[in-house]
């Protein structure tokens, strides 16, 4: 792999550019390979990366129906948080926020890790409580997250509007100082880069059809680009992965639904922190290019078309401008969408299928951004040892029979 | 000198109203009907901004809103500042203060630009690859410098000043485009008599045809006058509505559309005082007929970017609809006919024009260009230009036929204006919008729209019919069809149009400069080279939507309205294949930039939910008491005296309610009127608990489970009769449950005859709770026999109080003796009125909800969303006796899971402090051993925690695991500031638990 640095930028200015390696190949499907991801977004590359750096198993396929990175890793908002209640979200989370810190130099490419701060805005006395139990059950889980008082908010994030006249004036907020954001497709690109150079075929355009199994075991894929045989398929799908469970022969129990974002004209900084509030759904940060970065809700229908409803979008705007009321004269430059997994207790599920060999990663809902490494690592991990690693060993399809929720839904209804 | 370039007659200026305005700093004249763009190039001044990233100087490129370079800030003050506002947009009125953007200190000398002089080490995604060490730096040091150096205008700093409206309107056809074909249609449509809405951004209808100038005989002479005659008709027609200055935003699912119309921005600010800044018009059309015209193609040559350099099309429209003559040494570089309209239109006003065709032979408009003086220059292209602050010299070279340089190299030609031609674009955005797909047009080498999903249809040029009369005959075909009318045949037009020759796509023109700075622009906004894209390709990169992510081409504010084709077709040429098979992009919403405070309309301040007050509102306001947020609802929260806070306040407040009594207003409980043969059975199934056989008169208190078997919501339900019931809600419950009654028996259970009515806004809920509350109510009771043992607890009774007809409950939150007096909630403030002031000798206490928490935390009563959260079973929370034995209900299933059988589940207790003093915070964790390492293991949280008056200290309840059996143990509360609070674990009733003080 060609290192990336300053100087490899300056030598090839020299050469007019034309000498960089291609950042991963365009190969042909081989007819076999040891393990096959389905679905190269974030989770499903980092996975193959995974798989090849930790585990040595190279012999490995992503599969992609589109182009990679073209699902909800490229268009999420990219909030970065750990600030979980759970412990097992913690651990989760928190494994994933550690590996952010230090990724861009694990890639050697820049994922733009801006740990600016993610603060969570409470409206009322019931976010007060909610917040705090967060605050509380953090700390002593070693995750960092602090209270701080309508007037603290405004400190921290100046364009913030804490008039107690307004209709649901802010009365605190929690603060996670090392979260933040990332770049999405250099999250993407890194990891694709990454496996590429360690012998992994990332195969776009190759929409996996069908899911051979043979005596309750996998034995390989039907895609569009042919038949593919395999010793371990890891689905890694997001908002698709129900259809390709019952291509395998079982239900999920994961509801399908749009998510959307919108980002404003690029400005010059005006904003310095993430903004979240789930009263009223709005999620703001402002992007290296000057963007403001905005999430909306989920729509309340489960849907497979990439676009949700307009009122939602408009909503969220309302939202924003209720706390950024110096925002109003901004204009939306792009809005879209994205399907979403989103399982009964909103956290994901990472593990084994009921087919042998056959293993999921998904349910990671308007959320799943943050976990990108830590997901990607354990179930690497998951896949390679055939069964969890100790941080998603609670995270089993099994809990929904056994009730065994980590319901971080119930806990807060907190989403991204 | 004011208005150097304006010409001395011709275009739709008001030369007799000058106005003045302002570019940074500077003071400058224009005419009424002119935009800010043209009234600057009509001073000369084609300098107007810096680009993104390499800090470049720039100008305007076209004249209408796809303009990627001319983006401004209009300051107005007060409030009223736009950031990255397309200069080419923005209409002139007098005073007018607009500045350029991402520039310091100054547009002429900008420190910016060491940008430029750096380039070759900016290639495309040049952040991916460095900025990486060391790990911290990125955040610390390198991305507030990127921050700082990227972003174009300023954000406002204060809050709007201007309002916004919405309007909701059907019609049976939308028109969008007022060039001939929406024209066209629009009167179609409205002769047939269908409801008709036409919309166009333009302040005035003709699209293409204003810019035409409408003299020469090689245009028809009426092509105006058509626009001024349409427009005329259209406003006879009452079922037409036209919108100007409107541009189609959003075309969305199942036709439903959105337009935003600039009411008074061409306005000094406050001269509509009565009028919103702007108004978003949502759309619900039968039939859509699309006439978006085309846009324009740049071509991608080395040096394309220096201010002077435009579209051909705008160079003519400055001059033919704006009378601006944008140089007077021009350049037209071409490669299809339609910028020799330009040339000869230019030419004939004056200036010296030189045409540059890529092509050996041009159409009929050749020879016209050369009688009106236009030296044409056959074969030839731009492969470099120069000039600091605006283009001053172009180089020429000749080429093959293969589009090879051939002969002298880059022979220069002095020029202040190049007007650049690359072909056209349908606009196909809405189409796209609307999901339908695009085909390549190998001979306008375009997109044009193929199969719509949706009932629209494409008409003129968005449509790839490049001509005046087809424009005219599809349009008035399509309007006609749009309309239901029969397709009759096609009027006959006279337009004449002089033969065409093909356009020759030359995607990227061939240059001698090939060194490292010889800079050929496809994105002008975002500063994407042709070389850029090449990087792109190098690194391997083949899917265009990773091109655009990787260099940022098309990703401006502008979407890509100019760059977009060019890019995909430099990308296939590189790549040795087709255009559509390196793809399209996608189109999305809005079509130009939308502002926010537009979208949201009136939706904001105290508009932006609804505030919801109960009857008693007022009352509570007049007294002085302080409200919280429950839901959408303002509650009163409690009722401080003078000099009370609130921890004295409701001190007193429980106290009261304790030793005589206090009146609560319950209004906002939710209510939903159950009734139907199987309403009974219906209950049965949604509560945990028996509802066969609960008499009429008698309430039973009932607890919701979802079919997860968790703790959903609880509530009193009343048999009014056989058959009917009122059911109550927690307060923000409330649409929830109903919505879940409505969900389970329109999905799952539509055999049963229920009926719910949510009745929650019909009652006024007054609770008058105490040891004294008998004697308070009974004086104003008439028709109920208010005896203890005749009207018992958990029973209720009609008859009237205070004169009016009444519900009583005989129920209690408190542990009190309790009332809960229902009466429409029309009387609700008589009735408070007469119960508060038969309790003022009793030294009666309005309370409010948190005396109501307090109280009822005493005695152990669970509040569904504080102390449950969603993970909790009846079980949990000491309620086994609720969960009926024989019998299914919601939730049975969920209930029999093995986890929620667990004995170590996390189950309701009380909580003592050590220090009786300490108030935990409610959501505390709870440990067993503090003086584990992080991570603790944590076994519990508080859920509700008080000081109580009655009982003498601090309590709070609390879900620990195993809690049943932990009953006297000690446990720990590390708290915020380090400390651990010693708690000791108790039974969560914490006030007469046998329930004297109810029954009395
Ligand atoms: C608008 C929006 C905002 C969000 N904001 C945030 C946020 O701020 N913070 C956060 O943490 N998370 C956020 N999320 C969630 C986050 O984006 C996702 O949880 C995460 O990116 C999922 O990554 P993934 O790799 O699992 O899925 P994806 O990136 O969606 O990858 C799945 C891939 O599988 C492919 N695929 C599907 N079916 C097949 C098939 N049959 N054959 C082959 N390939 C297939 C898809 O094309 C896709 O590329 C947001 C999501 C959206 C939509």
């Amino acid at each position: 792999m060609q290192r990336y640095s300053i100087f490899s930028i300056a030598r090839n200015a020299l050469t007019n550019h034309k000498n960089w390696h291609t950042a991963w190949r365009s190969p042909e499907p081989k007819p076999a390979y040891d393990v096959v991801v389905v679905g190269a977004g974030g989770h499903g590359l980092g996975t193959a990366y995974y798989l090849a750096k930790e585990h040595g198993i190279t012999n490995v396929a992503v599969l992609e129906k589109g182009w990679l990175g073209g699902g909800n890793t490229g268009r999420n908002t990219t909030i970065i948080r750990s600030n979980y209640l759970y412990d097992e979200s913690a651990k989760l989370y928190d494994h994933s926020v550690k590996l952010w810190e230090g990724l861009t130099g694990e890639l050697n490419y820049n994922v733009m890790f801006s740990p600016r701060g993610v603060m969570m805005l409470a409206h009322n006395v019931h976010d007060v409580q909610v917040f705090k139990r967060h605050v509380y059950a953090n700390r002593l889980n070693g995750v960092d997250n602090e209270w701080l008082t309508a007037e603290q908010a405004k400190a921290f994030c100046p364009p913030l509007s804490i008039d107690p006249g307004a209709r649901y004036p802010v009365v605190g907020a929690a603060l996670q100082r090392r979260g933040g954001t990332a770049r999405h497709d250099a999250v993407a690109w890194g990891y694709a880069r990454g496996a590429d150079a360690r012998g992994v075929d990332v195969i776009q355009n190759c929409e996996v059809t069908g899911i051979d199994v043979e005596g309750g075991r996998v034995t390989g894929v039907q895609t569009t680009r042919g038949a593919i045989r395999a010793k371990k398929v890891a689905i890694v799908a997001a908002g698709h992965t129900s259809v390709l469970c019952t291509m395998a022969g079982f239900r999920m129990p994961l509801e399908s639904v749009p998510l959307q974002a919108l980002v404003s004209e690029p400005m010059k900084p005006v904003f310095p922190c993430v903004v979240m509030s789930n009263a009223v759904h709005a999620y703001l940060s402002q992007s290296d290019k000057g963007e403001l970065v905005i999430g909306a809700g989920t729509d309340q229908y489960v849907s497979y078309s990439q676009r949700g409803g307009v009122q939602i979008l408009e909503h969220t705007l309302e939202a924003i401008l209720e706390l950024f009321p110096i925002f109003s004269r901004c204009r939306m430059l792009r809005q879209w969408g994205g399907i979403v997994d989103v399982t009964p207790d909103r956290s994901p599920i990472i593990g084994r299928t009921p087919v042998e060999n056959l293993f999921v990663n998904c349910g990671w809902g308007t959320g799943g951004f943050k976990a990108t490494p830590g997901s990607a690592h354990v179930f690497a991990h998951t896949v390679a040892k055939g069964e969890p690693h100790p941080i998603n060993a609670p995270y089993t399809l099994d809990r929904f029979k056994t009730g065994r929720l980590i319901d971080e839904a119930a806990a807060a209804a907190v989403a991204h | 000198m004011s208005q150097s370039c304006r010409t001395p007659e011709g275009g739709r200026v008001d030369r007799a109203k000058p106005i003045r305005f302002t570019f940074d700093g500077k003071s400058y004249q224009g005419c009424v009907g002119d935009t800010l763009a043209s009234a600057l190039l009509a001073n000369g001044v084609h300098l107007v901004g810096r680009s993104f990233k390499y800090h470049r100087p720039r100008g305007i490129v076209a004249a209408g809103s796809e303009e990627p370079n001319a983006l401004v800030q209009v300051e107005m003050g007060g409030g009223r500042s736009d950031p990255n506002t397309r200069a080419t947009v923005v209409e002139l009125f007098d005073g007018l203060n607009a500045e350029s953007q991402n520039r310091n200190p100054s547009l002429e000398r900008d420190v910016g630009a060491v940008n430029d002089a750096l380039s070759p080490l900016f290639p495309a995604g040049f952040y991916y690859k460095t900025f990486k060490w060391p790990a911290s730096a990125w955040h610390k040091v390198y991305e507030p410098r990127i921050r700082e150096a990227a972003g174009l205008g300023k954000a406002p700093t204060e809050g709007d000043p201007d309002r916004y409206l919405h309007r909701h309107v059907h019609c049976e056809v939308l028109v969008v485009g007022a060039g001939p074909a929406g024209l066209a249609a629009a009167l179609a449509a409205g002769r047939s008599g269908a409801r008709v809405i036409l919309v166009d951004e333009n302040p005035e209808l003709g699209g293409s045809l204003l810019m035409e100038s409408g003299t020469l005989g090689r245009v028809e002479p009426g092509n105006l006058a058509f626009a001024r005659r349409a427009a005329a008709d259209l406003a006879a027609m009452p079922e037409v509505r036209v919108l100007t200055r409107t541009t189609l935003t959003g075309y969305y699912d199942y036709n439903y559309l959105t337009a935003l119309e600039r009411v008074t921005d061409h306005l000094p600010p406050g001269s509509g005082p009565d009028l919103p800044r702007q108004r978003l018009w949502r759309i619900r059309a039968r039939r859509v007929v699309i006439a978006t015209g085309a846009i324009e193609r740049p071509l991608v040559f080395v040096g394309n970017d220096r201010p002077g350099v435009m579209l051909a099309s705008a160079g003519r429209a400055y001059l033919n609809r704006w009378g601006v003559l944008p140089g007077r040494d021009v350049l037209v570089f071409t490669n299809n006919d339609s910028a020799y309209a330009a040339a000869i239109d230019l030419a004939r006003a004056g200036a010296k024009v030189t045409l540059a065709d890529v092509r050996p032979h041009a159409g009929a408009l050749a020879s016209e260009a050369e009688a009106a003086g236009v030296a044409l220059r056959p074969r030839t292209v731009v492969v470099d230009t120069d000039g600091r602050l605006r283009v001053q010299r172009a180089y020429l070279s000749e080429i093959d036929g293969e589009g090879r340089i051939v002969g002298a190299l880059g022979q220069p030609l002095p020029c202040d204006c190049l007007l650049m031609s690359g072909g056209w674009n349908p606009n196909v955005s809405l189409h796209s919008q609307a999901r339908g797909l695009l085909v390549f047009d190998d001979s306008l080498a375009a997109f044009v729209p193929g199969e719509a999903p949706q009932p629209n249809v494409s008409v003129g040029a968005c449509n790839g019919d490049l001509s005046f009369k087809g424009a005219l005959e599809g349009g008035a075909e399509a309007g006609r069809l749009a309309a239901g009318a029969e397709a009759k045949p096609g009027e006959a037009f006279g337009a004449n149009e002089p033969e065409a020759a093909p356009l020759l796509p030359l995607w990227l023109v061939p240059s001698d400069r090939e060194g490292l700075r010889a800079k050929a622009f496809v994105d002008f906004q975002n500063d994407v080279t042709a070389k850029d894209l090449g990087v792109a390709l190098t690194e391997g990169l083949r899917s265009i939507e990773h091109i655009k992510r990787f260099t940022t081409t098309g990703m401006g504010t502008d979407q890509g309205k100019t760059s977009n084709v060019n890019a995909l077709a430099i990308v296939a040429a590189k790549l040795n294949t087709s255009v559509p098979a390196v793809g399209t992009t996608t189109f999305r919403q809005p079509y130009v930039p939308a502002t926010f405070g537009a979208m949201v309309g009136h939706s904001k301040g105290p508009l932006f939910d609804v505030v919801r007050k109960t009857p008693i509102h007022d009352w509570a306001e007049a007294e002085g008491a302080v409200f919280e947020d429950v839901g959408t609802w303002k509650r009163a929260w409690y009722f401080p005296k003078a000099g009370e806070d609130m921890h004295a306040a409701v001190r007193r407040e429980c106290k009261a309610v304790r030793e005589t009594c206090g009146l609560f207003d319950a209004s906002t409980l939710g209510k939903i009127d159950v009734q139907g043969p199987d309403a009974r059975a219906f209950l049965n199934r949604i509560y945990t608990n028996a509802w066969m056989k609960l008499p009429v008169g008698q309430c039973r208190y009932g607890l919701m489970l979802r079919d997860d078997g968790m703790v959903m919501d609880d509530g009193v339900t009343a048999c009014l009769k056989d058959d009917r019931f009122h059911m109550t809600t927690t307060t923000g419950g409330a649409p929830r449950v109903l919505a879940w009654l409505e969900e389970w028996l329109q999905t799952e259970w539509p055999d049963l005859k229920v009926y719910c009515t949510s009745v929650t806004e019909e009652w006024a809920t007054m609770a008058l709770n105490g040891p004294n509350a008998r004697e308070v109510l009974a004086p104003l009771v008439e028709g109920i026999d208010m005896d203890a043992d005749a009207f018992p607890h958990m029973h209720w009774r009609s008859g009237k109080v205070a004169g009016v007809p009444a519900r009583i409950f005989r129920i209690s939150f408190t542990g009190e003796t309790g009332f809960e007096v229902n009466v429409p909630a029309g009387y609700g403030r008589h009735v408070w009125g007469a119960i508060w002031a038969s309790g003022q000798k009793h030294g009666i206490v309005a309370y409010g909800t948190e005396t109501m928490h307090v109280l009822r935390a005493e005695k152990g009563y669970v509040i569904v969303g504080q102390d449950t959260d969603g993970t909790v079973t009846p079980h949990d929370l000491g309620m086994s006796w609720i969960v009926k034995k024989q019998g299914d209900f919601v939730g049975r299933r969920g209930l029999e899971r093995p986890d929620l059988k667990r004995d170590d589940r996390k189950q309701l207790v009380g909580l003592l402090t050590e220090d009786p003093d300490l108030v935990l915070d409610e959501g505390a964790q709870i440990v067993a051993d503090p003086s584990e390492p992080v991570p603790m293991t944590m076994i519990g949280h508080v859920t509700s925690s008080y000081d109580s008056p009655d009982l003498g200290r601090s309590f709070a309840l609390a879900l620990v695991a195993g809690g049943k059996t932990r009953k006297g143990q000690t446990l720990h509360v590390p708290q915020l500031d380090g400390s651990v609070a010693a708690v000791s674990v108790v039974d969560p009733v914490f006030l007469d638990p046998e329930g004297k003080r109810l029954h009395g």
